[in-house]
C-alpha cells in the first residue's frame, strides 16, 4: 500500500490556508448528530476535546487519571513556541519552521511544520484569553525567553511550570464544556481496544479501574491523544502511568507506527541512585545557560570522586576537562539535546563519570555565582536547585550538581498524514502521540506547541472534512464488531490474570528498561541492537510464562493494569529496536555508532534515508513490515547539522 | 428560594453571620469595659450604680441590649449549625494527628465559645437578671452636697413596690436612689470560686477574640496587604490582651483590694 | 543498619472498596535505603506482597515529580508528610529513622469517597472546576496575546494561586474538610485577571455553590490548609473569594442567570 501523506499542493506558506479552504465543512446543525472519541486528556487530549465540542460536536473523553487535569503534559517546564515576534529579533513564521525542520535533523514535513509555525501565534493568544498567567514584563507585556537551538527569543513561559498552566488552561476549557453537557469524560477508564467496521475506526473498548467493567463506545470517529512511550526504558522523566497501550492496541488493529526509534534524551537530569528508582526527574535545560559541564580529566580522579575520597571543589581546575565547552567551542555548553546527552554518556563510558554510580557528570556553578553573585543564581534558578537539594540532599550552591542523561520524549509514534488522520479512516493521533512534527529531534519548547495545535487549530477543521464524507449515520455499539473487539479485550486480560509466576511485571518493566537503554538508548550499534531484540524475545516469552499478576478484574487491580502495559511496552521495544536497525544513519536521537563523521558526530545518509518508516502490524509474533513515505524538500536546503 | 435566604443557606453565606455578629460582639466588649472601668472609683459604686442604672431605663440601650442578646444566640446558633455541618463533612476521623501549625485557639473556637457561654449564663444570672427580676438587688441612696461636691450615702427601702430609681434636689443637695449593683459586684467577687470563673472565663476570652477578630475580617473578605497587619494589632492587642485583662482585673481587685 | 538503610514498621489503611469497611494494617519495610521516596519505597513493599499473591496497597500516583497532584497520603499526621512544600512523591525516606512506625492513612472527608485503601474519589474537585472555573471563550477569535496589558505583579499573584494542583492537601488537613483553599486559588486567579473580569461575580457563586452541595466543611481560618498546601497557596485567597462571593450575592444588581442545558 502507499502512503499518501495528503500534503496540500501549492507554495509552503499557502498549504495551509488553501488547504482549510478545500475541506468540507460538516453543516452547523448537523454537528450535533456526530460523536467523538477522544482518548487521553493532556494538552491535544483537552485542547481538541473542549474545541470539537465548542463546535457542535458531541465529545467523549477519556483518561485513566482521576482527573483531566492529571495528564502529563502538566509536567513540561521550560516554555512554549511561537513565531510573535515580540522581540523584535528577526522571528517570523518560516524561521520557526527552518529552526524546527533543522533541529529535527531533515526528517520531518515541511508541510506539517509550517503549519506548526504559522498557528504557533495563534495558541499564544487562546492561551492568554483562558487566563493562562504566562510571564510578563513590567509594562504588562508578554515576556519571552530563548531556548536552545534557536538564536530568537521566542518562547513563553509561566515561570517553570509552563506545562501545568497550558494544561490547566485546556483543562478549563473542557470543563466549561463538560458543564455545557458538550462533553461526557470517563476518568479512570483505560482504553485497551480499537474497534473497527469496514476498515473505519467506529469505537473503542475500554476497562473501567475502578469495578473492572469492560465497555465499548462508539463513536464517529476516534481521536487518540495518548503521549508519548518513553516509559519504554522504564527510567524516564515520563509519569509512571504514561503508556503505549491505546497507540499499540491501535497499530495492532491496523495503524502504522512511525519512526519508533527517534527517542529524545534530556541531557540534565538528577542521576539515577539505585535499582529502587522509579522515574527520572528533568531539570530545565536552562541551567546550562549558566552551568559549565565537567568531568574529571583522568580515570584515577574520578574513581576518587566515585570513593568519595574527594569532593568536586577539590578538583584542581587543571584536572577538569570542559568537554562541551572543548569539542564545541562556539556553542559551548548550549549545544543541541542531543549531542550534550551523547558526550556525557562517553565521558562515563571512558571510566570518567562521577557519583557513587558513576552514572554522572558534573554541571558547575561556581563561575556563574562568582561571576553574579549567589542572589542572582538563585533567582533565576532557585526552584531547580531546591528541587535537586530536595531529591539528591546535595546543595548546588557550594557543590557542583551531578547531572545525567534521561530518556524524556518520543518522536516517533502512530502514523498520520496532514489531516492527523492514520492509516485506518476515522482513526486520529494527536500530539506527542504522532510521528508528524519532530522530525527525528524535537527542540525545546516545541511540544507543548504541537499538542496545542493539532487540539485547537488543525484537528477542528480536518476532522470536519471526514465527518462530512461519511455523513451523520449513528454507529451502534450493538454492531457485531464491537462484541468482537470486547471479547478479544477480555481473552487478554483474562490471560494476563492467568500469569501466576514468581516475577512481577515491574520487574520485566525494568529488564525490558535495561535492554532497551543500553542497546537502544543514545547510541545504536548493528551488533547491539540485534543482541537486544533477541533478549526482548526471550523476555518477553519468559514474561508470557513467569509473570504474575495478582487479584481480579472487577475491582482496583494496579498489577493488572501494569502487567497490560508492560505487555504492550514489550512488542514496541522489539519495534523500536527492527526501527533503530533499519536506519543505518545517525539523525537527531538516533545514532548510529557506524555512521559518524570524523569528528564523531552524528552523520546523516539523505540518499537512503529521507523517508518516513512506517510500520505495519501483520499478527502475533510475525515481522512487521516497513512501509516508506518519501520526504520531499522543497523548502530548505538539507545540511549536516553543526554546532562546533 | 429569595436571593438572600439563598445567600445567608450558603457556607460563606453563614460565616458572614458568625464574623458580622462576632464583631459587633466585639464592639460591645469595648462599651462594657469602659464603663465598668467606674468600678475602680473609689466612690462606693454610686458612678458605677448610676451607670448601670442609665443602662437599663434609657430605651435606646435597652434596644440596643436585645438585639445584643440576639447577637450571642444567633452567633451560638450558627456555631453549633456550622460545627455539625464541618463534622458530617469528615464522618472518619485520622488515627495521628500531628502538631499542626494552625493556632490552638484557631482550632478551638467551639471550645472556647462554650466556656464564654456558659460564663455568660452565670454572668448574666448573677447580675443583669437579679438586678431586673428580683428584688436580691438593695436600693441605696446618694446625697451629694453640691456646694462642696461630697457624697455620702446609705441604704435606702423604696415605699412603692415598683420603685426604680430616682434624682431630685434639696436644699443644694442632690439626692440619688439606685439599685445597688456594686453591692452585688462586692459581694460577687468575694467569693474565690466566682473570681475563678470570671479569670477562666477572661482567658477564653482571649484566646476566641484572638483568632476570631482577625478571623471575621478575613470571613467578609476583607484582607489589604496595608491594612490586615493593622487588624492583626488590634485583634491581638486590643481584643486579646486588653481587654480581657481589664475585666479579669475587676474580680481580682475587688477580691484581694476592695473588699467593700 | 551499617550501609544506611532502615527498617521500618507501615501502618496502612486497607479497605477494599468504598462499601466495605476498612482497617489498618502492619507491614514491615526492610532494608529501605534513604535515598528513596515514599512511592518508591511502597513499591518495594508492594512487590513482596504481589510476590506473595496479596493484593500490593493501592494508592494513587502518576508523575512522581510534584506536579500532576495525583498522589495524596496522610502520613504520620501530615498530608504529604511531615515536610513542608511537597507533595508525597517528593518526599524522601531519609525524613525518617531506622525503627520508626510510619502510619499511613487516606485522605478523610465525606465529599472524597474512599476508592481502595489508600485512593480517594475526588472527582468533586472537578465538578467545582466544571461550575465555572474557566473563561468563556471559544477557540479562535480571540484578541491578540498583547492586546491586554497586565501588571506583572498581577500576572505574578494571579500565577501563585494557579499552581494548585488540585490534590487535595488542603481537604484533608482542615480540621472541617473545607474545600476553600482549592476553590479559592481558581477563583483569585482568575478575578485578577482583566480576561476573569467578566465572569467574576458569577463564577465565585457557582464555583461556591457546588462545593457546598458536595459537601465539604466550612473554613474556619486556621490557616492549616496553607500550612500543608504542597503549592503554599495563600490563605489569602479564601478571604478573596468570600469577598468576590459576598459581594455578588449583597451588591450587586445583575441577576445571575444559570444557564439552561438540555
Amino acid at each position: 500500500m502507499s502512503l499518501d501523506a495528503k500534503i496540500p499542493q501549492g507554495p509552503l506558506a499557502e498549504k495551509w490556508s488553501k488547504h482549510k479552504f478545500d475541506l468540507k465543512l460538516v453543516n452547523p446543525a448537523n454537528k450535533r448528530k456526530y460523536d467523538i472519541i477522544i482518548v487521553g486528556t493532556g494538552l491535544a487530549g483537552a485542547s481538541a476535546a473542549a474545541s470539537l465540542a465548542e463546535l457542535g460536536y458531541n465529545v467523549k473523553s477519556f483518561c485513566f487519571q482521576d482527573s483531566p487535569r492529571r495528564a502529563h503534559s502538566i509536567a513540561a517546564q521550560g516554555g512554549i513556541n511561537a513565531a510573535k515576534n515580540y522581540q523584535n529579533d528577526g522571528d517570523s513564521v518560516y524561521r520557526l519552521f527552518y529552526d524546527t525542520i533543522k533541529g529535527g535533523d531533515y526528517r520531518a514535513r515541511e508541510g506539517n511544520v509550517y503549519r506548526l509555525a504559522e498557528v504557533s501565534v495563534n495558541i499564544i493568544d487562546q492561551c492568554v484569553a483562558q487566563g493562562v498567567p504566562f510571564a510578563r514584563e513590567y509594562g504588562g507585556l508578554l515576556d519571552n525567553r530563548s531556548f536552545g537551538g534557536s538564536q530568537v527569543s521566542r518562547t513563553f513561559y509561566a515561570r517553570g511550570q509552563t506545562g501545568q498552566q497550558l494544561l490547566l488552561g485546556a483543562y478549563s476549557a473542557l470543563n466549561r464544556q463538560i458543564h455545557a453537557g458538550k462533553v461526557k469524560v470517563y476518568t479512570r477508564t483505560e482504553m485497551l481496544d480499537v474497534v473497527t467496521i469496514d476498515g473505519h475506526a467506529k469505537g473503542i473498548v475500554t476497562r473501567n479501574m475502578i469495578t473492572g467493567a469492560i465497555e465499548t463506545h462508539a463513536g464517529h470517529a476516534v481521536l487518540l491523544c495518548t503521549g508519548g512511550y518513553s516509559n519504554v526504558f522504564y527510567l524516564s522523566t515520563n509519569a509512571i502511568g504514561s503508556n503505549v497501550t491505546a497507540a499499540w492496541r491501535a497499530h495492532k488493529r491496523g495503524a502504522f507506527f512511525s519512526n519508533p526509534c527517534y527517542t529524545q534524551i534530556h541531557p540534565t537530569c538528577i542521576p539515577v541512585t539505585g535499582d529502587h528508582q522509579s522515574k527520572l526527574t528533568l531539570m530545565s535545560e536552562s541551567l546550562r545557560n549558566d552551568g559549565r559541564v565537567w568531568a574529571p580529566k583522568t580515570v584515577a580522579i574520578a574513581e576518587q570522586l566515585r570513593k568519595g575520597a574527594i569532593k568536586a571543589n577539590e578538583v584542581k581546575e587543571d584536572d577538569r576537562d570542559y568537554f562541551l565547552e572543548r569539542k564545541y567551542p562556539a556553542f559551548g555548553n548550549l549545544v543541541p539535546r542531543d549531542v550534550a546527552s551523547r558526550n556525557a554518556k562517553e565521558m562515563v563510558e571512558d571510566g570518567r563519570g562521577v557519583g557513587g554510580s558513576g552514572f554522572a557528570v558534573f554541571l558547575d556553578f561556581a563561575d556563574a555565582i562568582k561571576r553574579l553573585g549567589e542572589d542572582t543564581v538563585r533567582a533565576k534558578y532557585g526552584n531547580l536547585f531546591d528541587m535537586y537539594i530536595q531529591i539528591t540532599d546535595e546543595n548546588p550552591y557550594k557543590q557542583p550538581m551531578r547531572i545525567y542523561p534521561a530518556v524524556h520524549y518520543t518522536m516517533g509514534g502512530l502514523w498520520v498524514d496532514y489531516n492527523l488522520s492514520t492509516n485506518v479512516p476515522g482513526l486520529y493521533a494527536l500530539g506527542e502521540c504522532n510521528f508528524s512534527d519532530h522530525g527525528a529531534n524535537r527542540l525545546g519548547a516545541s511540544a507543548l506547541m504541537q499538542g496545542l495545535s493539532d487540539g485547537y487549530f488543525v484537528i477542528p477543521y480536518t476532522l470536519g472534512d471526514y465527518l462530512a464524507k461519511i455523513g451523520p449515520k449513528p454507529v451502534d455499539t450493538k454492531h457485531p464488531a464491537f462484541e468482537k473487539t470486547k471479547q478479544d479485550v477480555v481473552d487478554h486480560v483474562n490471560k494476563l490474570l492467568a500469569l501466576n509466576g514468581t516475577k512481577t511485571a515491574e520487574a520485566y518493566h525494568r529488564d525490558l528498561g535495561h535492554i532497551m537503554w543500553e542497546y537502544c538508548g543514545m547510541a545504536r550499534t548493528e551488533e547491539g541492537l540485534k543482541k537486544a531484540k533477541g533478549l526482548i524475545q526471550a523476555l518477553k516469552a519468559d514474561f508470557w510464562k513467569n509473570a504474575k499478576v495478582v487479584g481480579e478484574n472487577e475491582e482496583v487491580n494496579a498489577s493488572l493494569e501494569r502487567a497490560g502495559r508492560v505487555a504492550d511496552f514489550i512488542e514496541l521495544g522489539e519495534l523500536m529496536v527492527d526501527d533503530a536497525l533499519m536506519r543505518r544513519e545517525s539523525c537527531g536521537g538516533h545514532f548510529r555508532v557506524e555512521s559518524q563523521t570524523e569528528d564523531g558526530e552524528a552523520k546523516r545518509d539523505d540518499e537512503n534515508f529521507a523517508f518516513v518508516a512506517a510500520w505495519e502490524f501483520r499478527g502475533e509474533n510475525q515481522p512487521e513490515v516497513l512501509h516508506k513515505e518519501e520526504l520531499v524538500f522543497e523548502s530548505v536546503h538539507l545540511s549536516q547539522r553543526n554546532y562546533a | 428560594m429569595s436571593e438572600f435566604k439563598q445567600t445567608f443557606n450558603s457556607s460563606l453565606g453563614k460565616k458572614l453571620i458568625m464574623a458580622l455578629t462576632g464583631l459587633f460582639l466585639c464592639t460591645f466588649l469595648i462599651v462594657h469595659l469602659g464603663g465598668n472601668l467606674l468600678l475602680f472609683s473609689k466612690d462606693n459604686g454610686f458612678g458605677f450604680n448610676v451607670y448601670a442604672n442609665f443602662l437599663t431605663h434609657f430605651p435606646p440601650i435597652e434596644v440596643v441590649a436585645y438585639i445584643l442578646y440576639l447577637a450571642i444566640l444567633v452567633h451560638a446558633l450558627y456555631a453549633i449549625i456550622l460545627t455539625i455541618k464541618n463534622r458530617k463533612a469528615r464522618p472518619v476521623g485520622y488515627a495521628v494527628q500531628a502538631k499542626s501549625d494552625a493556632t490552638w485557639s484557631s482550632k478551638n473556637m467551639g471550645l472556647l465559645g462554650s466556656i464564654l457561654f456558659v460564663f455568660l449564663v452565670i454572668h448574666m444570672g448573677d447580675f443583669w437578671f437579679k438586678y431586673k427580676y428580683t428584688n436580691e438587688v438593695n436600693f441605696k441612696e446618694y446625697r451629694t452636697d453640691l456646694a462642696t461636691g461630697q457624697t455620702t450615702e446609705s441604704t435606702y427601702t423604696p415605699a412603692a413596690a415598683d420603685f426604680s430609681h430616682s434624682v431630685s434636689t434639696e436644699n443644694n443637695v442632690e439626692i440619688v436612689r439606685v439599685k445597688d449593683l456594686h453591692a452585688r459586684v462586692v459581694k460577687t467577687f468575694s467569693n474565690i470560686w466566682y473570681v475563678l470563673i470570671y479569670v477562666i472565663a477572661m482567658g477564653a476570652l482571649s484566646f476566641h477574640l484572638l483568632h476570631g477578630f482577625q478571623s471575621a475580617f478575613r470571613t467578609a473578605g476583607w484582607v489589604h496587604r496595608k491594612y490586615t497587619p493593622i487588624v492583626y494589632g488590634i485583634g491581638c492587642w486590643v481584643f486579646a490582651v486588653i481587654i480581657p485583662l481589664g475585666f479579669a482585673a475587676m474580680p481580682v481587685y475587688y477580691y484581694f483590694v476592695n473588699r467593700g | 543498619m551499617s550501609n544506611g538503610n532502615m527498617n521500618l514498621t507501615l501502618k496502612v489503611w486497607r479497605q477494599k472498596n468504598a462499601q466495605t469497611a476498612g482497617k489498618f494494617v502492619t507491614y514491615k519495610a526492610e532494608n529501605i535505603s534513604p535515598d528513596m521516596s515514599f512511592l518508591e519505597m511502597l513499591d518495594v513493599v508492594n512487590e513482596s506482597l504481589t510476590l506473595k499473591g496479596d493484593e500490593p496497597i493501592n494508592f494513587d500516583h502518576d508523575c512522581r515529580e510534584g506536579i500532576c497532584g495525583m498522589c495524596s497520603l496522610y502520613i504520620n499526621g501530615h498530608p504529604h508528610g511531615p515536610k513542608r512544600g511537597i507533595t508525597t512523591c517528593q518526599l524522601h525516606m531519609r525524613t525518617f529513622h531506622d525503627g520508626e512506625t510510619i502510619t499511613i492513612e487516606p485522605w478523610r472527608a465525606a465529599a472524597f469517597p474512599i476508592v481502595k485503601d489508600l485512593a480517594v474519589d475526588r472527582a468533586a474537585f472537578d465538578r467545582i472546576q466544571q461550575a465555572g472555573g474557566y473563561v468563556s471563550v471559544n477557540t479562535g477569535g480571540v484578541p491578540d496575546g498583547n492586546a491586554i496589558a497586565i501588571p506583572k505583579v498581577i500576572a505574578d499573584e494571579a500565577f501563585n494561586s494557579a499552581t494548585c494542583i488540585g490534590c487535595g492537601a488542603c481537604v484533608a488537613a482542615c480540621k472541617n474538610a473545607s474545600a476553600m483553599l482549592f476553590v479559592s486559588a481558581k477563583i483569585t486567579q482568575l478575578g485578577l485577571l482583566p480576561q476573569g473580569q467578566p465572569e467574576r461575580y458569577r463564577r465565585a457563586q457557582s464555583m461556591v455553590a457546588q462545593m457546598d452541595e458536595e459537601g465539604f466543611g466550612n473554613c474556619t481560618n486556621t490557616g492549616a490548609c496553607e500550612a500543608e498546601c504542597p503549592k503554599e497557596i495563600k490563605l489569602t485567597n479564601i478571604a478573596r473569594m468570600n469577598n468576590d462571593y459576598l459581594s455578588a450575592k449583597l451588591f450587586r444588581e445583575e441577576e445571575i442567570h444559570e444557564e439552561q442545558h438540555g
